[in-house]
């Protein structure tokens, strides 16, 4: 496998996955969201999961995002395995590493921005003071500079979630995982905020994995993992097709088709 | 995380909707308040009612004939045989009876008191001259009459403070001036101290002359043998611990006078200060009980409010415990967020409770007057650490269901 942001085989992965299955019991009926999962995800990429409903998508998102454990099979992250862990384990696992953004932002509401950022801090054991540096570095990261004080009900969709992107940054961790981050927002302000990804993964080579079924989510990506009945059934690294740095800026669009074309090439 | 934090989130999450946790405060608050404005008022009566025995003189046995035949506090008796002088100067003999410091014999009976054409009826004490002594009681004008007045039978009268008023509306000095007992001149010597109302009537309203001018000129309630009848006979006990041993030795001096055989019943009775306090201990101990109950109900519905209130909060706040648990709340943050929040409510409940009990405290007793109510400092402590476990108590539940939340389904819920 040719990788094309300057790592080599020997760096340690973010996420290793191997074997990955989980079963879930139904009543009587044992239901295999995930049936044998292998992937590894080097620090810097950007990468997208991508599946129809059912495809086992969003199990392997709770596991990756150590909400759940796998029924067999190993999850490292950073190195450390994950995949036997304890609840309250699993939520310093979260805290220190992984970033969620959703679909719906899942903000506070009543709350301040800056106090928003601060929650994952909160749960850190920071001191108030280092807490709120932080959190304002970090809105100031995602372009929010001046809505610091600013509550949920005073900020635009797209406000929102570059909070919740705020909030996943600030701990600092190995991975931001996005569900769907551009589902509730209209398509302008979707470029916005996928630019915004692109811009950290970039600048500050943050590791980012999309969960997603949205192809122009995909287009950003420099790795697209796609999901079938539980199995991995493609896994392909290419350039990003819609950038903020891309040559063909007419690529940021709605139109899925190009997009298409442009990884039939690639194959 | 820390406890603060707890705090703040509990302090945020309980302003964001202020009328639901005023009202699931409100059993708190009228538990707390209910209790608090009881006790003090209780605190009150009962420091009122002390302060009337204290008044009584100090270290006092009353020693009145007959038994008791009706328990407290009814003190009513079943005279028998009177008590006697007799029996007064027995008690005073110190070898008989080692600690009493001093006796005094008390004939009691109404009269007619008149002067200048206004005529009151009130109780006249026909007392020894021993009686200021034993009774911790002094006159405000003139003095007592002496020894040697009792000794030659004077028709001397001290009066009591209200029966001067009345007899002297215009204040006029007193002393030496003429009243009829019963249509008997007596020569007015003194005024005795206001003492107010009390146990055993208005002794304001009476007058005080010699047993020997009384027995022996007015009344003439002698026993067959001549002797002076007396109502009660006080004897003042050198130190409180010796009441005891001093009641021991006059109940046996009694009964030995008597010719009571033993194993026959007294035909007398003793009364301390602290018989009578005790009395009036069992009916504050019972209020106490009664107020207790009241305050277990009221908190117990308060603390089902509680639960009730947090249990709802939790369901509505599921999206924001799953999102707290996916930026890495564990069980135990998020058990104390909840916990906290309940005890908030709770102890904030209670400090309102406390506040209500006071000011209602304070507006029976400018109501009433007569006596002010004491909010004591451990009522206070005692109710706010009580709401608080009631608190911590009812919000167990809810928050450990809180803390059993699954992120992945807390996130999802709608």
């Amino acid at each position: 496998m040719v990788q094309k942001n300057g790592r080599t085989n020997s760096q340690i992965p973010v996420i290793a996955l191997h074997n990955i299955t989980k079963v879930y019991q139904m009543g009587d009926v044992e239901v295999h969201a995930l049936r044998g999962i292998d992937l590894e995800v080097y620090p810097g990429e950007m990468i997208a999961i991508m599946g129809p409903s059912g495809s086992g998508k969003s199990t392997l998102m709770n596991i990756i995002g150590c909400l759940d454990v796998p029924t067999s099979g190993t999850y490292e992250l950073d190195g450390k395995d994950v995949s036997r862990l304890k609840d309250d384990q699993l939520a310093a696992i979260r805290n220190h590493k992984i970033g969620f953004v959703f679909q719906n932002f899942n903000l506070l509401p009543r709350t301040t921005a800056v106090a928003n950022v601060e929650l994952p801090l909160i749960y850190a054991g920071m001191g108030g003071r280092q807490r709120r540096k932080r959190a304002e570095e970090a809105l100031r990261l995602v372009g929010l500079g001046d809505r610091f004080d600013h509550k949920p009900n005073e900020l635009s969709g797209g406000q929102q979630q570059r909070v919740a992107i705020a909030r996943a940054l600030v701990n600092e961790p190995s991975m931001i995982l996005a569900d769907e981050p551009t589902g509730n927002l209209d398509t302008k302000t979707s470029v916005e905020i996928m630019e915004l990804f692109q811009r950290l993964n970039r600048e500050r080579g943050i590791t980012i994995v999309f969960v997603t079924h949205n192809p122009e989510t995909a287009e950003y990506c420099n790795r697209v993992v796609r999901i079938r009945d539980g199995l991995i059934e493609s896994d392909e690294t290419r350039q990003a097709t819609a950038s903020i740095h891309a040559p063909k800026p007419h690529a940021v669009s709605s139109n899925g088709h190009e997009a298409v074309t442009v990884k039939e090439r690639e194959r | 995380m820390k406890v603060l934090e707890a705090l703040r989130i509990a302090m945020r999450a309980l302003a964001a909707n202020k009328l639901r946790s005023v009202l699931t405060m409100l059993g708190i608050i009228i538990g707390v308040g209910a209790v608090i404005a009881l006790m003090s008022i209780g605190r009150g009566v009962e420091k009122y009612v002390t302060d009337q025995f204290a008044g009584l003189g100090s270290n006092l046995l009353f020693i009145a004939p007959g038994q008791i035949t009706e328990g407290p506090p009814s003190l009513r008796a079943n005279p028998v045989r009177s008590l006697t002088l007799g029996d007064m100067v027995a008690i005073a003999d110190r070898s008989r009876v080692p600690h009493v410091a001093a006796v005094a014999a008390d004939f009691q009976t109404r009269v007619q008191v008149s002067r200048a054409g206004k005529t009151v009826t009130v109780q006249a004490n026909a007392t020894t001259p021993e009686y200021p002594l034993v009774r911790n009681w002094n006159t405000t004008i003139g003095s007592y009459f002496s020894t040697l007045d009792s000794d030659e039978r004077q028709r001397v009268v001290v009066l009591g403070s209200e029966t001067y008023q009345q007899l002297f509306p215009n204040n006029e000095y007193p002393v030496d001036q003429t009243v009829q007992i019963n249509g008997m001149n007596f020569r007015v010597i003194g005024v005795m101290e206001s003492k107010g109302g009390g146990p055993g009537g208005n002794l304001d309203r009476s007058v005080f002359l010699p047993l020997t001018t009384g027995q022996d000129r007015l009344f003439k309630q002698k026993t067959p043998n001549g002797e002076y009848r007396v109502t009660v006979i006080y004897a003042s006990i050198d130190d409180s611990a010796n009441i005891p041993a001093a009641q021991e030795a006059i109940t046996e001096l009694m009964r030995e006078r008597r010719g009571i055989k033993y194993l026959d019943q007294d035909d007398f009775t003793i009364i301390s200060q602290n018989d009578l306090i005790s009395v009036f201990g069992d009916i504050l101990g019972a209020l106490t009980i009664f107020l207790g109950a009241i305050a277990a109900i009221s908190l117990l519905v308060g603390g089902i409010g509680i639960m009730n209130i947090m249990l709802v909060s939790v369901t509505e706040r599921t999206r924001e415990i799953g999102l707290r648990k996916a930026v890495g709340a564990k069980r135990g943050d998020v058990l104390i967020q909840f916990l906290i929040e309940a005890m908030t409510l709770a102890a904030i409940g209670g400090m309102i409770g406390v506040a209500l009990g006071w000011g209602l405290a304070q507006i029976v007793s400018t109501f009433f007057g007569e006596f002010q109510a004491v909010v004591g400092a451990d009522a206070v402590v005692t109710s706010l650490v009580v709401a608080t476990a009631v608190g911590l108590f009812f919000g167990i539940f809810p928050a450990f269901r809180a803390s059993r939340l699954n992120p992945i389904d807390a996130l999802r819920y709608e």
